[in-house]
């Protein structure tokens, strides 16, 4: 049985496909067999990030429909054997998604999977419903603003009323929180919050922390996951954070300013 | 077809009844005043209907209706009134309204009749306990009884309880205590950067409430139609 965990935030531009990427891959990383499921119908984004935009030829609204099998539309990634992507369609919207399909498709995903990583997209209309309907546990993305707090503080209302293991009355979900875009220098001046405001606020437990860096952008646009980028200091933190999801004790960094030396001073980074 | 410009429509509003054993312009301008004088200003304007159901002779209505308007209140008519009183209300361009069905009168009480005594009507329902979070977008409501939160209500959130409120945590949703009309009812937080607070549909909102309060744990009352705060510990 896979674990299905979904990235969500409520807010749109956060980092939900840059995590999921990041999360997903390293997770392959450490072994597991992993897939990620792009739950954006509409605004297929994932495919990018991944690097696989090219070898899209079904997608989980065929699926879902039966146009294609499961086999046809998972897309395996070039760098990790264990690591494949369930692309969303372009074409529709999130109306083609319903909860017997995504249901019956995360079933069979789960049966050869380890993890079952889900996109959701922005908002907290259908589409990010069924992102988290089914979820084990959630990975709540959050920057250090205070809109985009508040509607994670949305999402996790919708994470303990509307999900499956809500309505069951199951255990609830796992909520993990994950700061992104996070600049110390910001927060020192008090430009930004600090992780210590938003746990204040939301509250659960702090997954990791995730430092504003030029890496994320590149990796974005050159389609390779930016925990791939080892040697970044937002990779660093990817790093740290799969580990700690798959349990491990690592310290949190990137949570001070980094005290600049002579030659840093002088020519800048 | 155009729309009627006017319409009629039967409302219910509350209104103050004034109940009095003398019905002379100087015994009630003296007792009036008095009234006033407790609360200045709460009354201003207030919409008033006189009972005279234990009135014995015939008052002057038009004299009462000055002594109204110089103490700014607002004489809208009588209750209780038989045919003679009525007609003198109606000359002195006041409406004789139906006696208030269920509340208080100047009468005695009659002996009332042995029965059991009446349960206590205050609480109807058991208290509602929650243990956790009330996140944004969130609403809870509980009928006639107490809300009590182990967690933080979040902007944006909503608890409203016919009874008392009390929340071991942050409030930084709005909290409506006394939903029923109860303006006895009381709102407790350990961490007080509302929204909005309200009692018995008294209420604040958190412009209002910056200050040496802000952030502290604070208990919440209304006091002669106004709220008040005061820390808890």
């Amino acid at each position: 049985m896979a674990k299905i965990i979904v990235v969500t935030s409520g807010k749109g531009g956060v980092g939900k496909t840059t995590t999921s990427a990041a999360i997903g891959t390293g997770l392959a990383l450490k072994g597991h067999k992993t897939v990620i499921v792009d739950f954006d119908i509409g605004l297929r984004n994932l495919d990018l990030i991944m690097g696989c935009e090219r070898r899209v030829v079904y997608d989980f609204v065929n699926v879902i429909n039966g146009e294609a099998n499961l086999k046809q539309a998972l897309i395996k990634d070039k760098r990790l054997d264990n690591l494949f992507i369930l692309p969303a369609s372009q074409t529709r919207d999130k109306e083609a998604l319903h909860k017997e399909g995504v249901e019956r498709v995360l079933n069979e995903l789960s049966d050869e999977f380890d993890f079952i990583i889900c996109d959701s997209p922005a908002g907290i209309e259908s589409g990010a419903m069924m992102a988290l309907y089914f979820a084990d546990e959630a990975i709540v993305v959050t920057n250090p603003e205070v809109s985009s707090v508040r509607d994670s503080d949305r999402i996790l209302g919708m994470l303990s009323s509307k999900s499956r293991r809500a309505e069951q009355g199951l255990p609830g979900i796992k909520e993990h929180l994950l700061l992104t875009r996070y600049n110390p220098e910001r927060v020192q001046k008090g430009e930004m919050l600090s992780v210590d405001d938003v746990n204040d606020i939301l509250a659960i437990k702090l997954l990791g922390v995730i430092p504003e860096s030029q890496a994320v952008l590149n990796a974005s646009n050159s389609g390779q996951p930016v925990i791939l980028d080892a040697e970044s200091d937002a990779g660093q933190a990817y790093l740290d954070t799969v580990a700690r999801l798959t349990g491990d004790t690592v310290p949190f960094r990137f949570l001070n300013v980094e005290k600049k030396g002579l030659l840093k001073r002088i020519f800048g980074g | 077809m155009s729309e009627p410009s006017i319409e009629l429509k039967g409302s219910l509003f509350p209104l103050s009844v004034l109940y009095c054993q003398d019905f002379s312009v100087a015994a009630l301008r003296l007792e009036l005043s008095n009234k006033l004088a407790q609360a200045p200003g709460f009354f201003t304007q207030a919409p008033v209907v006189i009972s005279v159901e234990n009135c014995t002779q015939t008052p002057d209505f038009a004299a009462i209706k000055q002594l109204f308007t110089e103490l700014q209140l607002v004489l809208v008519g009588v209750c209780g009134a038989d045919s003679t009183l009525k007609k003198a209300a109606h000359a002195a361009g006041l409406a004789a309204l139906q006696p208030p069905k269920a509340g208080k009168t100047a009468e005695p009480a009659k002996p009332a009749a042995p029965v059991a005594p009446a349960a206590p009507t205050v609480i109807t329902a058991d208290n509602k306990t929650i243990d956790g979070n009330i996140r944004s977008g969130q609403q809870i409501y509980v009928k006639g009884a107490d809300l009590i939160i182990r967690g933080t209500v979040g902007a944006g959130a909503e608890v409203i309880a016919d009874g008392n409120i009390h929340i071991y945590g942050a409030l930084r949703g709005k909290a409506i205590a006394g939903a029923g009309g109860d303006a006895s009812k009381k709102i407790y937080c350990y961490n007080m950067q509302p929204e909005l607070i309200s009692i018995a549909g008294n209420y604040w909102l958190s412009d209002t409430l910056q200050g040496d309060y802000w952030g502290k744990p604070v208990c919440i009352g209304l006091q002669d139609g106004q709220l008040m705060l005061a820390e808890l510990f």
